[in-house]
């Protein structure tokens, strides 16, 4: 094959041009930047000054738990005995046998392994209610669970799970029917007791130091129960109402996200047990089919097809026809 | 008594010409490359094809200082802090134009998106400007995301929570933790900015660099013959 062959092709329109033999217009780049600053600014002022922004306050164990404390007694026993969406989560947090996410053998969630290690009874209920000073029986009732038996153990959080199921909120107070549930009452409703002064807030979030801005905690505490999830329902937030791409108040929110949102919406994802990862690699492919899109045959010949090109160039076109 | 300013800005020699010995030069062959990837007339040019008459292409500018409004008002949210706009009415306010610039920069770039799709905007060696295009759209997502979570208030905490299923279900869980806020308000306000402005920058810098696409040409003559495979050359209109 000679050189010049080698530096010439067959012309394809769908990837090739002519090069522009017509007319050039003067046209002043920076003065349109300049006007269109400006008018960005007067759009964004009016819609601040008329919109302003949504500014929700951020739910508290503290509020949690004196809005609703049998749903924070009830999430707190599963915290206990293991049985939360935290505590069976898998990577990152934990390492729940065949919790992971997966699509035949393509499991990633397994490939990092656990990067936030979470106890859900240490962290989320014992370690809190060591630190709590002055409570002797709350501190016997703990080292009585920790040095029963697991099957004993076991006995008493079914127990106790059974009895919360029917608790009832008294003025704020938690009232759980009697069981035989040990001290695993006392040490749920010192927890309970405990967040409704905002004293498990600030130890959930504690991480040894003065500073901290990690939230993984309180936040995994707080949407294990069914406050949050409640409170995102009324908000029109939830999974299957377009969920996260939308916002508290009527705002547009993160519209951008529609289409990773509507995979959510549709089979075989809205109730698949590895929905998630489904929905990331749909969106991964088509985001790498977008980016390599000029070198797809067929796909990158749509617009030639379509022919909208004709309505985005028509005085072109039209002086091209009167020509 | 005179005092001395050191050497006159006016007697340091100017530039001097190319010359075979400055070859291995490293910044000289930066500034070679540069002035001839970017002649000043190609990257500030003050004339443009004919067919370029089209309200489709001024989306491509409302995006570029969108995206400025939304650095400038990101800038004071910065200096005032996380918190400022919390608990004060003058920070909501800001908080609110930072807000609306974000949905306008995003709604001109979906625009300006789809009209360059339509014109088929990568023909003519333009496809590193379309990838470029593509992904700084991505990045900007990720940037808009953590802005969402970095807000501290209900919002953040129901998408934080939410989103947290779909990034551990493809393992970037461990290294990136939407439940921690310090981790991504760094990511929104330091790192997925540098990536948005670098690759936006690279973006125009292609744009002016080959020019904007052509029309098709009429009567399906376009499938004749064969092209040149070279690059654009620089300063030649495409």
């Amino acid at each position: 094959m000679s050189a010049d062959a080698k530096k010439r092709r067959r012309f394809n329109p769908d990837r090739d041009v002519r090069p522009w033999k017509g007319a050039y217009v003067p046209y002043d780049i920076l003065k349109e930047a300049f006007v269109a600053f400006l008018a960005v600014l007067v759009l964004i002022l009016l819609l601040a000054v008329v919109f302003s922004s949504p500014d929700e306050p951020a739910v508290t164990l503290k509020t949690w738990s004196a809005v609703d404390p049998v749903d924070f007694a009830q999430t707190a026993i599963t915290e206990l005995d293991g049985s939360s969406g935290t505590a069976s989560y898998g990577p990152p947090y934990n390492s729940t046998p065949d919790a992971s996410q997966h699509m035949g053998f393509f499991e990633p969630n397994q490939w990092f392994g656990v990067h936030q290690p979470i106890d859900t009874a240490q962290d989320f209920v014992i370690t809190p209610l060591r630190t709590l000073p002055n409570q002797p029986l709350t501190q016997a009732a703990i080292t009585l669970y920790q040095h029963a038996s697991p099957a004993q153990q076991t006995a008493w959080t079914t127990a106790y799970e059974k009895a919360v199921a029917n608790a009832t909120d008294v003025n704020g107070r938690l009232h759980v029917p009697a069981g035989r549930y040990g001290p695993v009452g006392i040490m749920v409703g010192s927890l309970t007791n405990m967040a409704q002064t905002g004293g498990l807030d600030g130890t959930l979030l504690s991480e040894g130091q003065f500073y901290n801005t990690n939230y993984t905690k309180p936040l995994l505490f707080l949407a294990d129960g069914s406050y949050l999830a409640d409170k995102a329902d009324a908000q029109h937030l939830s999974g299957d109402q377009w969920g996260m791409m939308n916002e508290t108040g009527n705002y547009p929110g993160q519209a951008w996200l529609w289409l990773y949102t509507m995979w959510y919406q549709v089979s075989p994802m809205n109730s698949s047990t590895n929905g998630d990862l489904e929905v990331w690699v749909i969106m991964m492919v088509l985001s790498v089919g977008l980016i390599f899109l000029p070198f797809i045959p067929i796909l990158r010949s749509i617009p030639r097809w379509t022919r909208v090109y004709k309505l985005i160039w028509r005085r072109h076109y039209r002086e091209l026809a009167s020509a | 008594m005179s005092i001395d300013t050191g050497t006159p800005a006016e007697t340091i020699p100017p530039a001097a010409p190319p010359h075979p010995s400055e070859s291995h030069q490293w910044t000289a062959k930066v500034r070679h490359a540069a002035e001839s990837a970017f002649p000043p007339d190609q990257l500030l040019p003050d004339r443009q094809p004919a067919y370029m008459a089209s309200w489709i292409y001024v989306f491509g500018v409302l995006t570029v200082v969108s995206l400025a409004w939304v650095i400038i008002t990101g800038c004071v949210l910065a200096i005032m802090g996380p918190s400022w706009w919390h608990v004060s009415s003058t920070g909501h306010f800001v908080n609110s134009l930072h807000l609306w610039s974000v949905e306008a920069f995003f709604f001109f770039m979906v625009i300006h998106l789809w009209g360059k799709f339509f014109m088929a905007a990568w023909r003519g060696n333009r496809r590193l400007t379309w990838a470029t295009g593509v992904i700084s759209f991505l990045v900007s997502v990720g940037a808009a995301f953590t802005g969402y979570l970095s807000q501290q208030n209900f919002d953040s905490q129901w998408i934080s929570t939410q989103a947290k299923d779909g990034i551990n279900s493809t393992g970037a869980g461990a290294v990136f933790n939407v439940l921690n806020f310090g981790q991504m308000l760094m990511w929104h306000i330091v790192l997925l900015p540098i990536g948005v402005l670098l690759i936006a920058g690279l973006h125009v810098l292609l744009v002016r660099r080959h020019g904007i696409v052509p029309p098709f040409a009429e009567g399906g003559d376009d499938t004749a013959g064969t092209v040149d495979t070279a690059p654009t050359p620089a300063g030649e209109p495409a």
